[in-house]
C-alpha cells in the first residue's frame, strides 16, 4: 500500500477530489495548510506596522492507496490540480505499512 | 453705550463667554429656570449615544485590531472600566468635577450624588435654561467612563487585569477628575445676575454673607460707573471658583483636551513604561478581524454625534451645526488617511479610513461648537495626514510599542484639534466666535477675537493636559507596578491573555 500526501492550490481541490473519485478512489483527508516553494508572499500593511508574508494558503489532500494504483493517482492528481503558474504544489509517495477500517476491523486492502 | 475705563479693564482677559457689559444694558432681572423637554430629550438620546461608543463601540475598535488569543481582554477591560467608572462617578467622580472647591478640583458636597434628586437642575449655556441635574450627571459619566477606556489600546496584550483596574481608577481619579473641573466648570449663566430676586444663585455663587454684601454695595449704587464696579467686583467673586482652564479661556466644546489630549499621553506614558510587546517586529501581531474594527468605527462615529452636538446641552441650532461639523471634518479625515496611504504605500486599507475616520472625530472634538463647516474640513483634512503621519512614522522613529496608536490618534490629533480651535474660531473668516454667555442674545460675542490671546489660551490646556496626565499616568503606573505588578508573566503573553487572565477562547 502507498500514503500519497499531495500540496495542491486551495481552489483546485473540487476539480482533484472529483477526478479521483472518477478514478475510483473514495476516501480522502484535508487538511487547510500554508507553504511556500519558490513562490513568492505579499506584504500586508496594518498602520504602523508591515509585514512581509511568505506562507501561502494550501491544501494538502492524504489519500491511501494499493500499490498497483499508486502511479495512476499521482497523474490524476498532478493533472487536475495543476495551472502552469509557480505554487501549484506536490506530490509525495510514501510506504504505507499497514491500515485498519474503524468500524470493522478489518486489515490491510480491504481497508483501503 | 460707551464702556467706563474700569470696566474695559475687567472685560480684558475675562473667561471665555462673559462679556459683563450686556449686564448693564439692561437692569439684571430674575432669572427664571426653565427645564424644556425637548432639550432634555436631546441631552437622554446624545447620552445613550455615547453609551453605545464605549460599549460595543470602542470594545470591538480595539477588539478587532488585537490578535484572536487577546480578544476577549480587550473586550473585557473596555466593559469593567465603563462599569467600575459608572460606580465611581457615582461615589465622588461627579462631586469632584462639577462642584464648588477650587480652581483645580470640586468639592465633596455631592458625595454619593447627596441633595440630587429629579428636580434639581443643571445650567446650559444659554440664560434661564436648564436641564434636569441626573441628565447632565449621566451625560458626563459617559464622557467619564470612555475617557480611560482609550487607554487600553496602548497597553494591550500585555498588561495585567489587576494593575488595568488599579490604574484606572487612580487615573480617573487624579487626572480625568481635575482637567474636567478646570476646562468645564463654571457656576452657569444665571450667577452673574446680581439682583435680590437671583438671591439663591447669587447665594450659591459667592456665598451668604458676599451676596447679601454686593447687594447692598448694588443697591447704594448710584449711577452706571459705580454698578458696573460692583458688577466687575461681583463677576470676579463668581469667576474665583470657575475652573482655572475656562477662565484663561482655553476653548474645548467636547473634550479634546479633558478626554483626548488627556487619554492619549497617558496611553503614551503606559506604552513606554510596560515596553515593548514579545514578538514586536519579528512575529506577525496583525488585526484578527478588521471588519469587528469598522464596526466598532462607525459605532464610534454615530455615538460621536451625541459626544459632540450633545456638548451643547441644549437642542437649538448650533446643536445642529455641530452635528454638520462633526461628519463633514471625520469624512474628510477618512478620505485623507486613505489617500495618504494610496499614494505613499499603494494601498488604500480600511483600516486606514477607519482610523483616519476616527482621528477627525477627535480633532473636531474640541473645535466642533467654534467652528464653520469650512474650518471643520480643513481641520479634518490636517488631522488625516497629520495622525497618519504619527501613527507611521513618529511611531517608529521613537520605537514605542503604543499597540492600538492612542496617543498618534487621541493624542496628536487631540493636540492638533485644541490649536487649530484657537485659530478657526475667529468669526472673521467664518468661526462662531466666542459666544456671550451672559447676553440674552447669544450671537453676541464676548471679546474682539485675538489670535495671540486665543491661542495662549489653548496652549495653556494642551500643556495643562499634557503635564497633568503625563505625571499623573507615572505614579499610577508606579504604584501598580510595586502592588500588582504590571506585566502578565511570559508565558501568560505567548499564550494569550484570554486563556491566562480569563481563562476563555474567543473562538472555538
Amino acid at each position: 500500500m502507498k500514503y500519497i500526501i499531495a500540496i495542491i492550490k486551495p481552489f483546485k481541490l473540487e476539480e482533484v477530489r472529483e477526478a479521483l473519485g472518477a478514478i475510483g478512489v473514495q476516501g480522502i483527508t484535508v487538511t487547510e495548510v500554508k507553504g511556500h516553494g519558490r513562490q513568492k508572499g505579499h506584504t500586508e500593511f496594518y498602520r504602523g506596522a508591515e509585514y512581509a508574508v511568505s506562507f501561502i494558503p494550501k491544501v494538502k489532500i492524504e489519500v491511501a492507496v494499493e500499490k498497483a494504483m499508486a502511479d495512476r493517482v499521482v497523474e490524476t492528481i498532478q493533472a487536475a490540480g495543476q495551472t502552469g503558474q509557480i505554487g501549484d504544489g506536490k506530490i509525495f509517495v510514501l510506504p504505507l505499512e499497514s491500515a485498519v477500517r474503524v468500524r470493522t476491523g478489518e486489515t490491510g486492502s480491504a481497508a483501503l | 453705550m460707551t464702556v467706563p475705563p474700569k470696566l474695559r479693564q475687567l472685560l480684558v482677559g475675562l473667561p471665555a463667554g462673559l462679556a459683563l457689559s450686556s449686564l448693564l444694558s439692561a437692569a439684571p432681572a430674575y432669572a427664571a429656570a426653565t427645564v424644556n423637554k425637548g432639550d432634555t430629550a436631546w441631552m437622554l438620546i446624545a447620552t445613550i449615544l455615547v453609551i453605545l461608543m464605549t460599549i460595543p463601540g470602542l470594545a470591538l475598535f480595539y477588539g478587532g485590531l488585537v490578535r484572536t488569543k487577546n480578544v476577549l481582554s480587550v473586550l473585557m477591560q473596555v466593559f469593567i472600566c465603563f462599569c467600575m467608572i459608572s460606580v465611581l462617578w457615582f461615589i465622588y467622580g461627579y462631586s469632584l468635577a462639577f462642584t464648588n472647591g477650587n480652581a483645580f478640583i470640586g468639592g465633596f458636597s455631592k458625595l454619593m450624588l447627596a441633595g440630587v434628586d429629579y428636580n434639581t437642575l443643571a445650567a446650559t449655556f444659554s440664560k434661564e435654561t436648564y436641564i434636569p441635574e441626573f441628565t447632565y450627571i449621566i451625560f458626563q459619566l459617559t464622557f467619564a467612563a470612555i475617557t480611560p477606556a482609550l487607554i487600553v489600546g496602548a497597553f494591550a496584550e500585555r498588561m495585567k487585569f489587576s494593575a488595568i483596574l488599579l490604574f484606572l481608577a487612580l487615573w480617573f481619579t487624579f487626572a480625568y477628575l481635575p482637567m474636567a473641573h478646570m476646562v468645564w466648570w463654571w457656576a452657569g449663566p444665571d450667577a452673574f445676575t446680581l439682583s435680590a430676586d437671583n438671591i439663591d444663585a447669587v447665594k450659591a455663587a459667592v456665598g451668604e454673607a458676599a451676596a447679601n454684601d454686593f447687594l447692598a454695595k448694588l443697591a447704594a449704587a448710584t449711577d452706571d460707573a459705580a454698578k458696573a464696579v460692583v458688577l466687575g467686583d461681583y463677576a470676579t467673586a463668581v469667576n474665583a471658583s470657575n475652573g482655572w482652564l475656562f477662565n484663561k479661556g482655553a476653548l474645548d466644546f467636547a473634550g479634546g483636551s479633558v478626554v483626548h489630549i488627556n487619554a492619549g499621553v497617558a496611553g503614551l506614558v503606559c506604552a513606554i513604561v510596560l515596553g515593548k510587546r514579545l514578538g514586536l517586529g519579528k512575529e506577525v501581531l496583525a488585526p484578527h478581524s478588521l471588519p469587528l474594527t469598522l464596526i466598532g468605527a462607525c459605532l464610534l462615529w454615530v455615538g460621536w454625534f451625541g459626544f459632540n452636538a450633545g456638548s451643547n446641552l441644549e437642542a437649538n441650532g448650533l446643536t445642529g451645526q455641530v452635528v454638520f461639523n462633526t461628519i463633514l471634518a471625520t469624512a474628510v479625515a477618512a478620505l485623507a488617511w486613505t489617500a495618504g496611504e494610496w499614494v505613499t504605500r499603494g494601498h488604500p486599507s480600511l483600516l486606514g479610513a477607519a482610523s483616519g475616520a476616527v482621528a477627525g472625530l477627535v480633532a473636531i472634538t474640541p473645535a466642533c461648537g467654534w467652528v464653520s463647516p469650512t474650518g471643520a474640513l480643513v481641520i479634518g483634512l490636517l488631522a488625516g495626514i497629520i495622525c497618519l503621519w504619527a501613527v507611521v512614522w513618529l511611531k517608529a522613529k521613537l520605537g514605542y510599542d503604543d499597540a492600538l496608536d492612542v496617543f498618534g490618534v487621541h493624542g496628536i490629533g487631540g493636540i492638533l484639534g485644541a490649536l487649530l480651535t484657537g485659530y478657526f474660531v475667529n468669526p472673521g473668516i467664518g468661526g462662531v466666535g466666542v459666544t456671550d454667555y451672559l447676553a440674552t442674545d447669544t450671537s453676541v460675542k464676548a471679546l474682539e477675537y485675538s489670535f495671540s490671546a486665543q491661542m495662549s489660551a489653548q496652549i495653556y490646556g494642551v500643556l495643562t493636559a499634557i503635564i497633568l496626565s503625563g505625571i499623573v499616568s507615572y505614579v499610577a503606573l508606579m504604584i501598580c507596578k510595586y502592588t500588582t505588578g504590571l506585566r502578565v508573566p511570559e508565558q501568560e503573553e505567548r499564550e494569550g491573555l484570554d486563556i491566562g487572565s480569563h481563562g476563555e477562547r474567543a473562538y472555538s
